[in-house]
């Protein structure tokens, strides 16, 4: 049945106009700290709820050399022991409130985040506690040993997921000597050689206001968020920020690795360095993916693997952007007896895709996902935090969330055409083939 | 407790939380639940069928999940895949999930967008084509599903391997995704039978959540559902897991490097048993894993440092009776059986003492919070309201949750301890790694919900 004729059929769906555009975008409040912590806030009133994140710029990208792991390490590490409190106290304040605490650290950021009910009895403390963390963690040598121990747990838990074998093996290849090859977890020999004082030295020149994002929504009028975010980062010193990460240098050679595992399944991997979060291609790419394997059940990666062929139960492909050039990826598991034929299912998707460009109606129909899906990027507040905090880290601009909806309706095949063929390069990608005996 | 009485009690009139749910049955017997929420202008609109793989004779397990795949293949006026596009041009995420009482389809869309969500599911409802082509392909794409999920995680295994030991009758002891052997011998001709058998509007509820009037919901509701007759659907009553009599134990050896183990006891769910005893149970398990502060991470993970982790899990919605879990993973260098010791000690000691004011005053102001911040999300709103509505608990029983929560008192934690925490009521299974360098026999899988 022809897709075209099935769609005018349901005649009254097509006269729907999207109104999205017209969606009023809650505004974001900007302010500096005195010791250069950046505030982004967000006011709602319709929850009694406050929800904060603070970033700081000291993800595994900012770990020493030998030391692999402590980035994680170190952001754990903070409900072990604050100001007077041990773990147990910070654990037993924070949940006798009712808050909900969250510490952890990516490739390239450290996120601590809170929940708390906006009363302000249950907030104030929460706050209170919080800022101890902070300011004055006490990295405790016992509860040192117990989470390096458990990071080592961590690390052997992951080798028996091909999955995350697959994705490991993948920064690795893709990124080589650069900083965005590291993996949170870190690695056996890194945890083993990272001693408590490297997370006081860590902690002390990552975790100051010069490097720090706070991402504040809920309900507190501007005068108290105002209070809030003094109070927790106002008395960190004000540091600096580390300098840029070098530039993720272009691939100049297809390189393949594969890893025996005793799977049913093969992981596939295939990809190279991507883009920016500030990248001049950032709309035409995130449109261009969506066409090849970012649409979730509609594309032509899920066309091609799942749909026509049931390959796969999972295959997708997305661009990760980061400060510097965060990974393109495309991936799938299958079986170990077809995973020839997947491979190259995939890689003939990507090169067909790259060589004509999408159709019109391809780009249009993207569009009008990306465009019309718009409100349901921002329909809470914790979606609005996580957007906080990424238009405070990557600096982009205030006016993002107003900006997002034009930006992607400018975008045209053409344009989506030159991007991918600029910026992918099928014939020096890096792939990783995680699997077992066919 | 910290957080005021009057806080907590006030909370629905506060939020206007509670009282805001309207629900209406439309004469072909599907029911409408509708909660406004007008944060923002968008809508998420889920159909729950009553039937799940606790549904599934022996031989078919995974064809309810199979069915929920198949669903995106094509209707009378719909090709295959058509489903997907349309909703995605209309700006709309969309996905399905089947569990073991229910399986479910849900839209997220810009508010104007319902119609397109409740025109195609009512296409779908009784339209199905199932061509055999399609099914051949999809069965396939759940079997890497199976793979993916059970066959190559060994927690996976463990898990399906401790259902089937724990239930020895009741289909809850058959994975959602199914027995491997039971998929390869599928036919679409099955599949065609289990369709006409539960899905009718009789058999449905429509959750609607978000920027709505629900008079103009229901109206929607009416339009596009309405003209679909009612069936006869007949569930046949799934047989009664005898009480257990012993403690049962089981070992799943596979390709792992990190040991792991799972303890369970059957335990009663909301509207069967006593009232108060699922709170109770809730509690319970809010005591021993509610957060860093309790029992588990501080006594286990940090302070005797037997555990890496250990968690506690109770279903207490669901249709059939179901199971107070405990997962765990030993410290490096502690075997599992002084971790199982460990674990049964502190299980001893909720029957042996009562659990302090403090800790049961900070179990309900979590309770109390956490039913606050899940407010936050719309999609989760109406998944409680499904799954209530589904397993026959009914979606009232958001009003008077953190009532029932507030009212336990240590001696009823104590009491559902002693009734149901006991050796003879008890299943473990234990995860024995082989080594990953070479492959060991397998046997079958399991997790709680399988998306699209």
């Amino acid at each position: 049945m022809p897709i075209n004729t099935c769609v005018a059929r349901f005649a009254g769906l097509a006269l729907l106009l999207f109104s999205a555009a017209a969606q009023a975008v809650p505004p974001i409040q900007q302010w500096t700290l005195a010791n250069g912590a950046r505030v982004y806030f967000v006011e709602t009133h319709e929850l009694p709820i406050v929800q904060l994140r603070v970033l700081f710029d000291a993800g595994a990208a900012r770990e020493p050399a030998g030391k692999a792991g402590l980035a994680r390490l170190t952001a754990r590490m903070l409900r072990e022991g604050a100001g007077p409190y041990d773990a147990n106290q910070i654990a037993v304040a924070l949940e006798d409130l009712g808050a909900e605490l969250g510490n952890d650290a990516s490739g390239e950021l450290v996120e601590i985040s809170l929940r708390s009910l906006a009363e302000r009895k249950l907030r104030a403390p929460a706050v209170e506690v919080l800022r101890q963390m902070l300011l004055v963690p006490t990295f405790p040598e016992d509860g040192f040993q117990r989470e390096r121990t458990r990071s080592l747990v961590a690390l052997q838990k992951a080798l028996q997921s091909p999955g995350e074998v697959a994705a490991r093996a993948f920064y690795q290849g893709v990124y080589g000597a650069h900083p965005y090859a590291r993996h949170s977890n870190g690695t056996e020999a890194g945890l083993k050689a990272i001693a408590r004082g490297d997370l006081v030295e860590f902690y002390r020149r990552h975790y100051v206001g010069a490097n720090a994002v706070l991402a504040l929504v809920g309900d507190l009028s501007n005068d108290e968020a105002r209070a809030l975010a003094q109070r927790l980062l106002g008395d960190l010193p004000a540091g600096s920020a580390p300098p840029p990460l070098p530039p993720v240098p272009d691939r100049t050679r297809a390189e393949r690795k594969t890893v025996k595992h005793p799977s049913s399944q093969t992981h596939i991997l295939i990809g190279q360095p991507g883009m920016t979060r500030t990248d001049p291609d950032y709309f035409p790419l995130l449109v261009g993916n969506h066409i090849l394997g970012g649409g979730g059940l509609v594309s032509r990666l899920s066309d091609e693997v799942r749909e026509k062929r049931g390959l796969s139960y999972s295959v997708h492909s997305y661009f990760a952007p980061l400060r510097e050039r965060g990974p393109f990826l495309m991936g799938l598991q299958t079986e170990n007896r077809r995973r020839d034929e997947a491979e190259a299912v995939m890689r003939r998707t990507l090169s067909e895709l790259i060589a004509q460009g999408p159709t019109a109606s391809e780009v249009e129909a993207a569009k009008k996902n990306l465009a019309g899906g718009f409100p349901l990027r921002i329909d809470s507040n914790r979606k609005l935090a996580d957007y906080a905090a990424t238009i405070g880290f990557y600096n982009l601009s205030l006016g993002y969330l107003d900006e997002f909806i034009p930006r992607v309706e400018a975008v045209t095949a053409e344009q989506v055409r030159d991007a991918l063929r600029r910026r992918l390069r099928a014939d020096t990608m890096f792939t990783v083939v995680v699997g077992g005996d066919k | 407790m910290r957080i005021p009485r009057w806080l907590a009690g006030a909370l629905c009139a506060l939020l206007g939380a509670c009282a805001h749910v309207h629900e209406t049955t439309l004469d072909n017997g599907l029911k409408v639940v509708v909660k406004p929420d007008r944060r923002s202008p968008v809508v998420v609109s889920q159909l729950w069928y009553k039937v799940g793989s606790s549904d599934e004779p022996a031989g078919l397990t995974g064809i309810s999940h199979v069915l929920e795949h198949m669903m995106f293949k094509g209707s009378e006026r719909l090709a295959p895949g058509e489903f997907s596009r349309i909703i995605a041009e209309h700006g709309g995420r969309e996905n399905a999930f089947t569990s073991k009482d229910y399986t479910a389809y849900y839209q997220q869309l810009e508010k104007s967008r319902l119609p397109v969500s409740f025109e195609l599911e009512a296409e779908r409802m009784r339209k199905l084509r199932l061509p055999d082509e399609e099914f051949q392909k999809e069965v396939k794409v759940v079997m890497e599903e199976r793979r993916l999920r059970t066959d190559d995680r060994p927690e996976g295994l463990l898990y399906e391997q401790f259902m089937a030991t724990a239930y020895q009758v009741h289909p809850y002891r058959n994975p959602i995704i199914g027995w491997m052997d039971d998929l390869k011998t599928l036919r679409v001709e099955e599949l065609k039978d289990w369709y006409r058998r539960w899905y009718a509007p009789n058999n449905a509820t429509l959750v609607v959540v978000g920027d709505v009037e629900p008079r103009a919901v229901f109206a929607l509701a009416n339009k596009y559902f309405g003209a679909i007759p009612r069936a006869a659907v007949a569930p046949t009553p799934a047989p009664v897991e005898p009480p257990q009599q012993a403690m049962r134990r089981t070992r799943v050896a596979a390709p792992a490097e990190v040991p792991s183990m799972l303890l369970g006891f059957h335990v009663p769910q909301f509207r069967t048993g006593r009232e108060w005893e699922p709170y109770a149970l809730e509690v319970l398990a809010g005591v021993l894993d509610g957060g860093s502060s309790a029992r588990f991470a501080r006594e286990l993970v940090r302070e005797r440092q037997i555990a890496n982790s250990a968690d506690a899990d109770y279903g207490s919605v669901a249709r059939h009776p179901s199971m107070f879990l405990v997962s765990a993973t030993p410290a490096r260098g502690r075997g599992v059986e002084e971790l199982e010791r460990a674990l049964l000690a502190q299980i001893e000691r909720l029957r042996t003492e009562p659990v302090s004011d403090a800790e049961l005053a900070r179990v309900k102001a979590q309770v109390v919070a956490g039913n606050v911040f899940n407010l936050d999300s719309l999609y989760y709103q109406a998944m409680q309201i499904g799954m209530l509505e589904t397993s026959g608990v009914g979606w009232r029983l958001l009003d008077e949750y953190v009532e029932g929560i507030r009212k336990v008192s240590a001696r009823q934690v104590q009491e559902v301890a002693q009734r149901y925490l006991v050796e003879t009521n008890l299943t473990v299974a234990v995860l024995d790694p082989q080594p990953m360098s070479r492959r060991a026999p397998r046997s079958a899988p399991g997790a709680n919900s399988h998306a699209h």
